[in-house]
Order: C-alpha cells, then structure tokens, then sequence
C-alpha cells in the first residue's frame, strides 16, 4: 500500500477517534473503553490472514494463538460491553424519585 | 470476490466508527455496541474467502482457535459480577495485544518481501502489541487481587529504562536488517518486550490501575493499526487507530481527574512521598449504626459519596434501599461521584446504574462540590483518597493537588470501611481524624442493610 494514503488513512482515523471521545460524559467512559476494546479486536482478521500466510509448524501455532486470543478480545469485548450498557437502557431506569 | 472482501471491511469500519459515536450518549449506546458486533461479524465472515486463506486445513485450524477462544471469552464475560468488569476489561485488551504481537511474529518469522516501511511498523506493532499483552495480564492479576504486592526496588526506573532500551535497540536491528537478522534476535526481542510490560506495570499501585488499562487500551489500538498496515489491511487500520487515539484521549481525561501528568502516574512510585507526610492529629470515632440512621433520618440533605468499597461489597443494591427510605422520609439525597472512584472512570455510575438509581440524583465532582457546606451528613462508603483534604493541604502527600470531594465540608461525615487500615493507596486520611468525623466499621452491604431496618424502626 502507498505509505502516504497509509499517512492520510492514520491521520483520519486519528481525529475521528478524538473527535468520538472528546464529547462523551464522564458516566460512559467505562463502556467506552469497553466499546474500544471490542473494536480492536477486528485484530481477529488479521490473526485468521496470518494463518493463511503461515508455512511452518511455528508459524502456524502462533497463528493459533492469534486467532484464539483476537477471538477472545472480539467476544469478551463485546459480552462485557453490552452487559454494562444494558444498564443504561432508558426503560430500566426507575420513575420514582424524591417519594413525594 | 475481492470486491466483496473491500467493500465488508470499508462496511466495517463504518460500523466502527457509528458504533463508537454513538456508545457516546446514554440513551442510543447500546445500540452502538451493536452496530459494531455486526460490523465485527461481517468483516470475520467475508475473511473466511481471502485469497491468502486457502486449503481446508487452515480453515480447520482458525475455525478452532475462534471457537475456543470466542467460547471461553464469551461464557467468562457473561458470568463475571459487575464489579469485576474493569479486571474483565484488562484481560481482553491483553489478549488483543498478544493477538497484535503474534500477528506480527508470524510476519517476522516469515522474512519475505516486506518494504521497509512495512517492515518498521510490524516491529513497531510486535513491541507496544506484547508491551500491552503482559502489562494487561499485570493488570488484571491485581485488580483481581491474584497478585497483591506491589513490587519495587531500588534503581528500578533504571533496569526498566536499560531493559526498555535493550529492547528497542535490538527492535531497530531487526526492523532495518533487512532478511538478515537471525531468529535468535527476534525471539530475546519478543521475551524482552513481554519483560518489559510486566516490570512497568508491576510497581504501579492499584489506585492507578484505571488509567494504565485505559493507556494499554490504546496501545493495543495502535498496535493493531501498524498490523493493519502490514497485512495491507485498511478495517485494521481504521479500527486500530481509532481506538489508539480515543483511548490516549482517554487516558488524559483521566490523569487529568487525578491531576497527576500520565508520566507521573507511570514512573513515580506513588505512595511515597517525597518528605515527610504531615502528622495527622485527634482520633478516629467510632458511632453505632442506630445512631447513624437517626442523624440521617431527621436530616434535611444528605450525600452519599461511593467508592471501590462499595463495588467490593457489592453494597449498591442496599444503598439504593437506604436512599430510598430517606426519600420517604423527605430527605433529599444525593451521590457524589469523583471521576477516579473505583477503579475506573464511570465505574461508579455503571454500579448505580445497575441498582436501579435515576440519573438526576447523580451528580459530578464540579456539580456538587459547592453542596458539601450546606449538607447535612455526607456518608463516604468505601472510598478514600477522593474525600482525602490532605490533597488540599499537604504538599508532601503523594496525592497532594488532586481535586477531591470536599466531604470534610459537610456538618457531619460518616465513614463506612471495612477496618481501620490505609486502604488501597496506603495513604494517611485526614478526614477519618476530623472532629466531625465518626466512623462506622463494617462490610458496606452489611452497614447499609442495617440502617435500612434501623430507619424504618424509627
């Protein structure tokens, strides 16, 4: 790939991901971090693409490892954050207030 | 059917990034996560079909490893209690790290044909990938309280800094040597980065854990960016470095509600201060719960301060009893929340969120800080050094200038704790010695418990 349009693509995605956090409130930074720990674990492409490159034993025992520990990050990811933003659904949250 | 694979990770990426956007406000945030679970599952699917996957076996070997690991993450992570999410947390991005780290191993091993450019970013990626493998896994292993001592030694800073040094420098040989350097090279390259990792996060203490997960958070991100790259890979690109940015933004946030620089978090051995602590003078008063629960009953405005004790007890369910009992009684309550309490940012606000407490009695540092001197009990429920003046006034405590809840302003102040120890940090506080002080010694969920029947008698 071009390393310039790699620059353009780094520097893009850069911003975005400042821009996203800069304006989020203090209560969702913890599923938020969550939330970006799930997106990394798109890593698992990645991980499955180097086995399909790996040609010896070694090799393709790493691959392995890739695959299964970029699955975990994918999957826990994902359970975890959605378990915490659950809480946070709009109908969950209890009408009464101040028992007056 | 190239097409098709670019134009899924172009889908995915989107996805990604909707997805994060809108994680970003309370009321649409689980949909995020979900938008960014279709987009995951469409880029691994379509990954199955590229070119470079071919032959049944190796399509056997990855669909194992996915099932294995995508199997135990995904039981682990249903099953965890709330209060254990941020080790959760740790743990995932660690496997992520080690998943960047051996993408790049297996790169490396191969030596074939990569650029110049593609071969400094896959060392790049190897270096901060497995940094962000075995610094999770530390961290993880104490926020779960498998490893509890914080280790340090004298002139550690410097046989981190020499091992931090070794490593690049053997980094550099490998990324401009061309086909020419040798296994051996790679793999003390690898131990010696996995090395690393561990010693920079060992002497960190617990209190800190938060913004050095956030930090490895974005390392991970950044690692699999440069992964990206070298796979030719433009979802990882995207993905990675978004998360890489985000959670450097993150991490800033953070350190800033602790205002402690991010360098002072990672390289200063917190807890020892430089001269000597200010002596802390009176004693700690003990009060009976039946006492407690009159003071709070027959008052007009109480705030309740949480923090990792209270996770640790699993206390918020009771909590939210007891402040719904003073509610029926006309008392106005409120929770203060420091933006470190716990061990995360918005920990705090998750566990009362999954108590059932409305938002709108939830208040921030700034919002409530002015409140403290007309309030009428402030109840601090495990939580330490965000209620701890000598932050305002000592300026040999390590904590010294971070902004606190000024609880100490209030007319009077409990203190629910276990024991009559330091806590987590091991800091002195000053608040438990106040005169207006008086501490009520007990597991939180127990405490609380208690003064919900005792209310009710009065």
């Amino acid at each position: 790939m071009e390393g310039f349009v790699a620059l353009y693509i780094f520097m893009l995605a850069a911003f975005t991901g400042y821009e996203i956090i800069s304006k989020v409130p203090v209560i969702l930074h913890t599923p938020l971090m969550s939330g970006s720990n799930f997106v990394h674990g798109i890593v698992l492409v990645g991980a499955m693409v180097a086995v399909g490159h790996a040609e010896s034993r070694i090799e393709m025992i790493i691959g392995f490892f890739a695959v299964l520990l970029a699955a975990g990050n994918a999957a826990g990811g994902y359970v975890v954050t959605e378990r915490m933003l659950e809480m946070f659904k709009s109908d969950k949250k209890p009408a009464k207030k101040g028992g007056h | 059917m190239d097409f098709i694979i670019q134009a899924s990770y172009f889908a995915a990426a989107v996805l990604f990034i909707y997805g994060l956007k809108k994680m970003s406000s309370p009321a649409d945030a689980r949909k995020g996560i979900v938008w960014a679970g279709v987009g995951m599952v469409i880029a691994t699917l379509v990954t199955f079909f590229h070119p470079a996957i071919h032959g049944l076996d190796k399509v056997i070997v990855i669909a194992i490893a996915m099932g294995l690991g995508g199997y135990l993450a995904w039981t682990s992570g249903k099953k965890v209690e709330m209060t254990d999410m941020p080790q959760m947390v740790a743990l995932y991005n660690g496997m992520g790290g080690g998943a960047a780290a051996a993408i790049a191993a297996v790169m490396l091993i191969r030596q074939d044909g990569m650029s110049q450019t593609v071969q400094i970013l896959a060392v790049i990626g190897a270096l901060i990938g497995t940094m962000a493998f075995s610094g999770s896994l530390i961290a993880y292993a104490k926020l779960q309280g498998i490893m509890r001592k914080t280790i340090r030694f004298p002139m550690q800073q410097l046989v981190n800094a020499s091992t931090f040094i070794i490593t690049v420098i053997l980094g550099l040989m490998i990324a401009f040597g061309g086909a020419e350097y040798s296994m051996g090279t790679l793999t003390i390259f690898f131990l010696l980065a996995l090395a690393f990792g561990v010693m920079m996060t060992v002497p960190i203490g617990g209190a800190d854990m938060p913004v050095v997960i956030s930090l490895f958070n974005a390392l991970t991100g950044l690692a699999v960016g440069f992964e990206g790259y070298v796979l030719e890979n433009p979802a990882m690109m995207i993905a990675g470095i978004v998360v890489g940015s985000a959670g450097f933004l993150l991490t800033q946030l953070m350190a800033k509600a602790m205002n402690r620089p991010i360098s002072n978090v990672l390289f200063s051995n917190f807890g020892e201060a430089s001269g000597e602590a200010q002596e802390v003078s009176g004693t700690m008063k003990e009060i009976e719960s039946s006492d407690v629960a009159v003071m709070m009953a027959f008052a007009e405005k109480v705030i309740i301060v949480p923090g990792y004790g209270m996770a640790v007890a699993q206390a918020q369910h009771k909590m939210w009893e007891l402040v719904k009992q003073l509610q029926e009684r006309d008392v106005t309550v409120k929770f203060a929340i420091h933006p470190v309490a716990g061990r995360m940012p918005g920990h705090m606000n998750v566990l009362l969120a999954e108590a059932g407490v409305p938002y709108d009695i939830i208040y921030d540092l700034d919002e409530i800080n002015e409140e403290f001197a007309t309030t009428d009990v402030t109840m601090v429920v495990g939580a330490n050094d965000v209620v701890n003046p000598a932050a305002r006034t000592d300026p040999n405590s390590p904590i010294y200038g971070m902004p606190i809840l000024n609880a100490d302003a209030s007319k009077n102040v409990i203190v629910v704790k276990r024991g009559k120890g330091k806590g987590f940090s091991g800091i002195e506080n000053h608040l438990f010695f106040g005169d207006n002080t008086r501490m009520l010694y007990g597991d939180a969920q127990q405490v609380a418990g208690d003064l919900v029947s005792d209310i009710k008698e009065i």
